[in-house]
C-alpha cells in the first residue's frame, strides 16, 4: 500500500446544473430530482442538444438551475410544448418536468395525447400529492383523507374521487414505451431511480418512443411535516398507494 | 344588526357570495385568490352547498355554465392566466344568456407574469374577452367592503340581464385585510322561466348560442346589443372632493383607493384636485367623465398598466379638455405621495392655479 | 392620527398574529385600518411580514415603502426593513436576537426590547411577540394597551381564550419596559 491514499472525487455538481443555490424548502425532493436528471444529461452527453419544456409549479424556475435550453410552458401544457420542440428539432433530446397539479390536473389532456401519439420525448413527473407552489391545495394525487387547504375535512372519495395513478394510466396506452415510478427517499430507491432515468433517456436517444418517469416526492412545507417526517411519508403512505416499479418497458430483453 | 369583521378581500367575496345565496362554487387554485376557494371548501359543506375543485379553469367555467343553466346562483374565481382560460366559457355564457359571477383577482402578465397587483386585464374584461361581439358587466371594487357588497350586487345583475358579471379586483384588493360590515341580503329570488328544470308541464327548452337559420344569428346579436345598451343604467361611480376640481383624477380599483389619499395631500396644499372612480368599468361612466371634462380644466388617468382605461376616458371626454395619463407596469405599488407628485406635474404642465 | 408599521420576523415568531391583533384592536377602537400580509411564493423560505396602517381617515394604500415604524424580530428583517423607516420614525428591535451594529437605519428612535427575557420574566417565553406588541403600542401611541387587551377575545381563536390573561400580562410587560426606558432617559 502506498503511503498516500489516492483520493478520487466521487461527488460533484453535474455540468448541466448551474452553480446556484436552490430556492426549494428544506427537505424538498425537487432539488435531488433535478440533480438526477442533470447527471443523465451529462452521462449521455446531451447538454448541448437538450431542449426542455418547463412547467408551472414549484419547479417553474427550472431554467435557473439547468444549463440547457429551456422554454416556459403555460400551466399544464408542457407535453404539448415538448411535442412542438421535438417535431421541429427531432435530433434534440426533449424533456418536460412537471408537478402533479400541472400534469395530472390541468394538463391531463396534453399528457394523455402526447403519450398516445408516442411522442419521442421524456417526461419527468414529480408527484408530491399537493399543489406546492400555490400553498398546498388538493391535487388529483392527494391521498384519501389527506387534509389540504381545499380539502379541509380530508379528501373525500365521494366528492373528489380517488387519487389518480398516472403511471398505471399511461401504461395502458399503446404509445407509451417506457413508464416507471420511483422515489428518492433512501439510497436503495435512489439507485433504482437512477436506473429508471437512464432507461428513459435510452428510449429517447434510441428513438424508441415515449418515456415517462414518475417520482414520488416530498413537500414538507405543505404537508406541515418536518423533512424527516415527510421523507418517511413518501416511503410509507405514498408508496403504499402508488407502488414503485417499472410499469412498461417494451424493449425489455 | 350589521356585524363588523376584519377579513381579507378574498374572504369578503366568498362571504358576500354565500350571503347572496350562492351555493355552487367551482374553481382551480391560483395565487392571489386562493382564499376564495379555500373559504368555500370550508363553508359549502356546512351549508349543504357544493364546492368543487375542478381539474382546470376550463372545466370550472363550464361547470358554472351547467349549474347556472338550472337557475342556481353560481360563482367561479381565478386570476389573470386562469381568466384567460375561462374566456371561451364566458363567450358561451354570453351567447346562451346564462348568468354567472366570475371573479378576477388579477395579477401581472402577460403570460405567467407575476403575482403583483396589476390592472392589465382592463381591456380583456371590458371588451368581452372571448370571441364574438358581446359584453360582460364588470364591477371594480376598491375595498374589502366593496368586495362584499358588489359580489351580492353581481348576482342580482347577472340574473337581471341573464349575462355573465365579472368582478375585477387585483392582488391588492384580494389580499388586503380590513373591516367589513356584514349586511344581510334581502332581495327575493326572481322567477327564472328560462332555467332548465325538466320539461314538466311544458315543452323542452334550450339554452344555446348556435343559430343556423337564415337571419337568426343577426337577430340574436341585435337583441344582445340592445341588452348591453340597456345595461348602461347600471353605471356606478364615486366622486371624491370633486366639487370645484380643476384637475380631475380618474382611476378604478386599487389605484382609485390610493388616490383618495393623494387628493387629500393635494387639497392640503390648496390644489383643487378631485377624483372620479368608476365602480362599473363596463358599462363605463361616460356621462360622468364627460361632465367632469366640461367642468374641470384637465383630466388625468392613473392605472397599474401602461394605458388601457385612458382610452375610454378619452372617448368619453370627447376632447372637452386635455386628458393626461400616468401608468405603472406591475412590480411596485405607487404610494399616495408618488401619485400626488405625478398629479402636480400635470397641474403645472396645464398651467393650473 | 396616522400610524403605520411593517412587522417582520421568521415564521413561528408570531409576527402575523401581532399584526392581526393590532389591526383588530384598531377596528375595535373605531379606527380605519388595513392589514396586508405577504402572499404567494414569498411565504416560503421561512420569513414573514405584514404591514398595518391605522388612521382616522380611510386608508389609501395598505402597502408602505417608507414606513413610520418597523418591528423587526430577527436579523434579516432588521437588515431589510431598518433602512426603509422614515427619519422621524421608530424601529422596534428584538434585542434578544439582534445586536447593535447588525443593521442600519435613518430612524431617530430605535427601541431595543429584550422580548424573550421580558417574556421569561412573566413565565412564558412564547409570549415574546405580545411583549413586543405592548412595546410598540406604548411607543407608537396609536392605541392604548387597554384597547389592545380588550380586543384579544375577538382577535384570537376561541381555542386560545384561556391564554388571554397571560397575553395581557405580556402586553403590559412590554409597555412597562418602554415607559421605564423613557423615564430613565428623562431622569
Ligand atoms: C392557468 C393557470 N392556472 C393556475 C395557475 C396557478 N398554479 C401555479 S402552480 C400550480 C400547481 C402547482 O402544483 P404542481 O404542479 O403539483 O407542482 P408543485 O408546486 O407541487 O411542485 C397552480 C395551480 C397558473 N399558473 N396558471
Ligand atoms: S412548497 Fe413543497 S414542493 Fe414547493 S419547494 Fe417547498 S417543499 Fe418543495
Ligand atoms: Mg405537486
Amino acid at each position: 500500500m502506498s503511503a498516500k491514499p489516492k483520493l478520487k472525487q466521487v461527488f460533484d455538481r453535474p455540468k448541466s446544473l448551474k452553480d446556484v443555490p436552490y430556492h426549494y424548502c428544506p427537505g424538498c425532493h425537487h432539488g435531488l430530482i433535478h440533480r438526477l436528471v442533470a447527471e443523465q444529461i451529462d452521462a449521455f452527453g446531451l447538454q448541448e442538444s437538450t431542449l426542455a419544456a418547463a412547467s408551472v409549479g414549484c419547479s417553474v424556475l427550472l431554467y435557473d438551475y439547468f444549463d440547457v435550453d429551456i422554454v416556459e410552458s403555460p400551466h399544464g401544457r408542457a407535453a404539448a410544448v415538448a411535442t412542438g420542440l421535438k417535431r421541429a428539432k427531432p435530433d434534440s433530446f426533449v424533456f418536460t418536468y412537471q408537478g402533479d397539479g400541472d400534469l395530472a390536473a390541468i394538463g391531463t389532456a396534453e399528457i394523455v395525447h402526447a403519450a398516445n401519439r408516442g411522442e419521442k420525448i421524456t417526461v419527468i413527473f414529480v408527484n408530491n400529492a399537493v399543489f406546492g407552489m400555490t400553498g398546498g391545495q388538493m391535487a388529483p394525487t392527494t391521498l384519501e383523507g389527506q387534509v389540504t387547504t381545499t380539502s379541509p375535512y380530508g379528501r373525500s372519495a365521494a366528492e373528489a374521487g380517488l387519487p389518480i395513478r398516472v403511471c398505471e394510466m399511461l401504461s395502458t396506452l399503446e404509445g407509451t414505451a417506457f413508464a416507471a415510478r420511483v422515489a428518492v427517499d433512501n439510497i436503495k430507491n435512489l439507485k433504482k431511480a437512477k436506473a429508471a432515468l437512464k432507461r428513459a433517456f435510452t428510449y429517447q436517444t434510441k428513438g424508441w418512443g415515449f418515456s415517462f418517469v414518475e417520482f414520488l416526492s416530498s413537500c414538507p412545507t405543505n404537508w406541515k411535516m418536518t423533512p424527516e417526517e415527510a421523507n418517511a411519508r413518501v416511503g410509507k403512505e405514498m408508496a403504499d398507494y402508488f407502488p414503485l416499479g417499472v410499469y412498461k418497458d417494451v424493449r425489455a430483453n | 344588526m350589521a356585524r363588523r369583521v376584519l377579513i381579507k378581500g378574498n374572504e369578503a367575496i366568498a362571504m358576500g357570495a354565500i350571503e347572496a345565496g350562492c351555493r355552487f362554487y367551482f374553481g382551480y387554485p391560483i395565487t392571489p385568490q386562493n382564499e376564495i376557494p379555500e373559504y368555500m371548501s370550508m363553508a359549502m359543506p356546512k351549508l349543504g352547498g357544493t364546492f368543487l375543485q375542478a381539474e382546470s379553469e376550463v372545466a370550472s367555467i363550464n361547470m358554472l355554465l351547467g349549474a347556472a343553466a338550472t337557475g342556481a346562483r353560481v360563482m367561479t374565481s381565478s386570476s389573470s392566466p386562469g381568466i384567460s382560460l375561462k374566456q371561451e366559457g364566458i363567450s358561451y355564457l354570453a351567447g346562451s344568456q346564462i348568468p354567472g359571477v366570475i371573479v378576477n383577482m388579477s395579477r401581472s402578465g402577460p403570460g405567467l407574469g407575476g403575482i403583483h397587483p396589476s390592472q392589465g386585464d382592463y381591456f380583456q374584461s371590458t371588451r368581452g374577452g372571448g370571441h364574438g361581439d358581446y359584453r360582460t358587466l364588470v364591477l371594480a371594487p376598491s375595498t374589502a367592503q366593496e368586495n362584499y357588497d358588489l359580489t351580492m350586487l353581481a348576482f342580482d345583475l347577472a340574473e337581471k340581464y341573464r349575462n355573465p358579471v365579472m368582478i375585477l379586483g387585483d392582488a391588492l384588493i384580494g389580499q388586503i385585510k380590513e373591516p367589513v360590515e356584514l349586511k344581510s341580503y334581502r332581495k327575493k329570488p326572481q322567477d327564472k322561466p328560462w332555467a332548465l328544470t325538466g320539461a314538466k308541464g311544458r315543452h323542452g327548452q334550450i339554452l344555446k348560442s348556435l343559430f343556423l337559420a337564415d337571419g337568426e344569428l343577426t337577430d340574436h346579436n341585435w337583441m344582445l346589443a340592445k341588452k348591453y345598451k340597456s345595461m348602461e343604467k347600471e353605471v356606478r361611480f364615486e366622486t371624491y372632493r370633486a366639487e370645484d376640481a380643476q384637475l380631475m383624477l380618474v382611476a378604478f380599483g386599487s389605484v382609485g383607493r390610493i388616490l383618495k389619499t393623494s387628493v387629500d395631500i393635494l387639497r392640503e396644499k390648496g390644489k383643487a384636485v378631485g377624483l372620479l372612480r368608476p365602480i362599473t368599468v363596463y358599462p363605463f361612466p361616460k356621462q360622468a367623465v364627460r361632465q367632469a371634462a366640461e367642468e374641470a380644466k384637465a383630466l388625468m388617468v392613473m392605472e397599474l398598466n401602461t394605458g388601457q382605461m385612458v382610452e375610454d376616458v378619452k372617448l368619453a371626454a370627447e376632447c372637452a379638455c386635455p386628458v393626461d395619463f400616468y401608468g405603472r407596469p406591475p412590480g411596485s405599488i405607487p404610494t399616495p405621495d408618488e401619485l400626488a407628485k405625478e398629479a402636480m406635474k400635470v397641474w403645472r404642465k396645464r398651467g393650473l392655479k | 392620527m396616522y400610524f403605520d408599521t411593517i412587522i417582520a420576523g421568521f415564521g413561528g415568531q408570531g409576527v402575523l398574529l401581532m399584526g392581526n391583533v393590532l389591526a383588530y384592536a384598531a377596528m375595535h377602537a373605531g379606527k380605519q385600518v388595513t392589514y396586508m400580509p405577504v402572499y404567494g411564493v414569498e411565504m416560503r423560505g421561512g420569513t414573514a411580514n405584514c404591514t398595518v396602517v391605522i388612521s382616522d381617515r380611510p386608508v389609501g394604500s395598505p402597502i408602505i415603502h417608507e414606513p413610520v415604524s418597523a418591528v423587526v424580530m430577527n436579523r434579516p428583517s432588521a437588515e431589510k426593513f431598518g433602512p426603509m423607516v422614515k427619519k422621524k420614525g421608530q424601529v422596534f428591535v428584538n434585542a434578544s436576537l439582534i445586536k447593535e451594529g447588525q443593521f442600519t437605519t435613518r430612524a431617530k428612535t430605535v427601541c431595543w426590547v429584550p422580548t424573550m427575557e421580558l417574556a421569561s420574566d412573566i413565565g412564558n417565553r412564547r409570549l415574546a411577540n405580545m411583549v413586543m406588541l405592548g412595546a410598540v403600542v406604548q411607543g407608537g401611541g396609536m392605541l392604548t394597551i387597554q384597547q389592545v387587551a380588550d380586543a384579544l377575545s375577538g382577535a384570537l381563536d376561541p381555542r386560545y381564550h384561556k391564554m388571554i390573561p397571560a397575553n395581557v400580562g405580556a402586553l403590559k410587560a412590554g409597555a412597562r419596559f418602554i415607559s421605564e426606558q423613557k423615564a430613565a432617559k428623562k431622569g
